[in-house]
């Protein structure tokens, strides 16, 4: 087991533990935001430098502070280890920073985009970024692209993330999904715009933390605020048949995977539950489910809308 | 006349081939290393002789071997870094060029230290006559029982391979070398696990310069404390520079560590001064990366002391009056050299070779590119400069390798020092608001 102190609250956490998770153990805001770590995927993290914090004292036996800020999903904690996110003035500055990064070329689409109100990038402007913007060239586009007849790849909202990479990576056999170029030109594709042959690959929707991977059967139905996410459950033979549905009056406009607080996705389904059970029937219902995530569903305004016509299909 | 331990045999004629080589003495380290050391010994007395790593980082090469995990059962490997892609530098090309027999000779030496058995020697894609070179050595030594089975008799087996990379500067970075080897996108690994720990395919690996691996053969041969005695300081034994830009002899030169620059610079020995009789404005001293820094402050210390070329002297001041040794690469720029202009090299050169793996290297370098682009273009804007400062100060330090830094610092250091050659390229009317 290892003491950590994080901004001033200390916990302890068994030996391995990363910085960011002992951080959520602690909740609230000492947890660092997170844009490319996903708890689900293995080798996550380390890539968009959203979760950076100081280390001020590295560990008991090691008093030292770490030279650079270090990127708190990737780190492990030592023993007696001191960190500092929101109260590190320098954090802060260079997170907004790292925000401004990631926003330099973002199309700022949110208008448009099926994942406004969901999104991890505008929760995370919000609430590190600055305002206004300093970029005053003209930002870099990309075609549209389909990866297979469900999904839609929008490369001009892509923050690079890998978590869409890692998770076909991790379900697939071969390698058919990755990045091509480098640099500000890098761009997410298939092999020659081939669909992922994978009853698993709508899960690359979910763990998208911008609008770059939307779910064509739900494009332009409905802004998600404007829906009530339940969860159900169905028996299905290929996952767990775990969801959360995305209703507008008796009409299932959207299935998707259950998101833990982190908005982080809790079990992978199977493209079957996600695109072919949109019948509200097809569902034994839960009940509401609660949007931890900062966003505007997390008003929760739903959870009374949604009670009468809970109970009625309790019943 | 200082020592010359690496390319003393540079123009002997036919020094490329391995009959000449032994001649003049090559492979004697092999034979003395193999048969009358231990691996631990040959550690102890890199150890002893204080070489720093000449790729640019100058980490201490005895230590870094010493971290080597070596778990039963599992290969080790050595591998060298040949991928020379910082601007400015040339001088790996050069030695192996010349004598390849130097860099396959450390290699076996080293290996055996370390208990590879499998080496490789990763060179940049742009290299490819000089891998055929490499190629041709290695077949020399294998048919002379240096390499392959049994080597001399000792019992010893070691394969050497050359691999050729794409010519991306992100592979120089040591885990993307390890992922390109591997046959993978380059892009750099997120420490730790260092290579010592998992490395090639997982396993122990020691990634190490070609000049540093070179240097392992006069050390064998000459002893490390011996080898120590050469330099000044924590700075010991001999470096080869490559010296560029407006100086009258451009090359390679094998200097000794704790030379003074500015006779570096001016003795006909070396780069024989300025070219066409014009004054020195400015010197990158150690390749693109590093701080550019104007002639008051390379030639002497902010303390008012002489700069040596050494890698405590040449970092003296921190960033703010000095630079660092880094890989050798010397660029010197006469007076009439545009400061702005040679930046905006710079950047495009950094966002061009962004891997594009974290958002403010990314997405920063090329930023910076568009800003330096606008003003050496007459369309800056007053907040630029600032803005320039502002972007590099925030990618510094917080990327995943250190390209990262290496973009942030010309930036930085260009600003730093010429602020008001930036200031001039801005439009008047622009100044006005």
């Amino acid at each position: 087991m290892a003491k950590v102190t994080i901004d001033g609250q200390t916990v302890e956490v068994p030996d391995g533990t990363t910085i960011l998770q002992a951080a959520r153990m602690i909740g609230g805001d000492v947890a660092p935001p997170t844009m490319c770590y996903h708890s689900k995927l293995k080798t996550s993290g380390g890539y968009c430098r959203t979760c950076i914090v100081k280390v001020s004292k590295g560990s008991d036996k090691d008093p030292r502070p770490m030279p650079k800020l270090v990127a708190s999903c990737r780190t492990t904690v030592m023993d007696g280890m001191e960190v500092q996110n929101n109260t590190s003035p320098e954090v802060v500055d260079a997170r907004k920073g790292v925000v401004e990064f990631l926003l330099i070329n973002h199309p700022l689409d949110c208008p448009v985009c099926d994942q406004a109100g969901e999104c991890h990038l505008q929760d995370l402007g919000y609430k590190n970024g600055g305002e206004g913007t300093r970029f005053d060239f003209e930002r870099r586009t990309f075609e549209r692209k389909d990866i297979g007849d469900k999904i839609q790849l929008h490369m001009n909202r892509c923050i690079l993330c890998y978590r869409c990479v890692k998770t076909a990576d991790q379900i697939c056999d071969g390698r058919v999904h990755g990045v091509m170029n480098r640099g500000d030109v890098s761009e997410i594709s298939t092999y020659i715009e081939k669909a992922i042959d994978n009853d698993f690959s709508g899960n690359m929707i979910d763990v998208c933390p911008v609008g770059a991977l939307t779910d064509k059967t739900f494009r332009f139905k409905s802004r998600v605020w404007f829906t009530k996410p339940m969860d159900a459950h169905r028996d299905c033979k290929k996952c767990s048949g775990k969801v959360t549905l995305w209703e507008k009056g008796d009409e299932v406009l959207r299935v998707t995977g259950r998101k833990d607080q982190w908005g982080e996705v809790e079990e992978w389904i199977c493209n079957d539950c996600r695109f072919d059970h949109k019948k509200i029937t097809d569902w034994v219902i839960e009940g509401p489910r609660k949007i931890d995530h900062k966003s505007v569903i997390s008003q929760n305004h739903y959870m009374k809308l949604a009670q009468p016509h809970y109970k009625k299909l309790d019943k | 006349m200082g020592k010359k331990l690496l390319i003393h045999n540079d123009k002997v004629p036919g020094i490329h081939t391995l009959e000449v080589y032994r001649q003049h003495g090559g492979y004697a380290s092999v034979e003395k290393a193999l048969k009358t050391m231990s691996p631990e010994a040959i550690v102890e007395e890199v150890k002893k002789s204080g070489l720093r790593g000449r790729g640019g980082a100058g980490f201490p090469t005895g230590m870094k071997w010493s971290f080597l995990a070596k778990p039963e059962g599992v290969a080790r490997y050595l591998v060298c870094n040949a991928d020379e892609s910082e601007p400015g530098t040339f001088k790996d090309r050069y030695l192996m060029e010349k004598i390849p027999h130097a860099l396959v000779e450390g290699m076996i030496t080293s290996s055996f230290a370390l208990g590879a058995k499998t080496s490789y020697i990763y060179i940049r894609g742009e290299y490819f006559y000089v891998a055929r070179i490499l190629e041709a050595a290695i077949a020399e030594a294998y048919a002379a029982g240096f390499l392959g089975k049994n080597i001399l008799g000792t019992g010893y087996d070691l394969d050497l391979y050359v691999q050729v990379g794409a010519g991306a500067y992100i592979c120089g970075e040591e885990t993307a070398l390890l992922e390109s080897l591997e046959g993978k996108r380059g892009n750099p690994r997120i420490k730790p696990p260092f290579p010592a720990i998992a490395g090639l395919y997982g396993c122990p690996t020691v990634v190490n310069n070609v000049e540093t691996i070179a240097a392992v053969v006069p050390i064998i041969n000459m002893g490390g404390e011996e080898y120590a005695k050469i330099g000044i300081g924590r700075s010991t034994g001999t470096k080869l520079i490559s010296a560029s830009g407006h100086i009258n002899k451009p090359g390679v030169y094998e200097i000794e560590l704790g030379l003074p620059v500015e006779e570096f610079i001016y003795s006909d020995e070396y780069c024989g001064g300025i070219w066409k009789n014009k004054k020195m404005k400015a010197c990158i001293p150690g390749g693109s990366s590093v701080p550019i820094l104007p002639t008051e402050l390379l030639l002497k210390t902010a303390a008012g002391e002489p700069r040596l070329m050494s890698y405590e002297s040449l970092s003296d001041g921190g960033f703010a009056t000095g630079s660092m040794l880094g890989s050798g690469g010397f660029i010197v720029f006469d007076e009439d050299t545009n400061i702005a202009e040679n930046l905006y090299t710079f950047t495009r050169f950094y966002h061009h070779e962004s891997c594009g793996q974290c958002s403010p290297c990314r997405e920063g370098t090329g930023w910076m590119e568009k800003i330096a682009h606008r003003i050496v273009h007459g369309h800056g804007k007053a907040s630029d400069i600032d803005l320039l400062w502002d972007i590099q100060k925030r990618i510094e330090g917080n990327t995943i390798c250190p390209l990262g830094d290496a973009a942030a610092w010309p930036v930085a250091s260009a600003i730093r020092h010429f602020r008001a050659e930036f200031e001039a390229m801005i439009p008047k009317t622009e100044l006005a608001h």
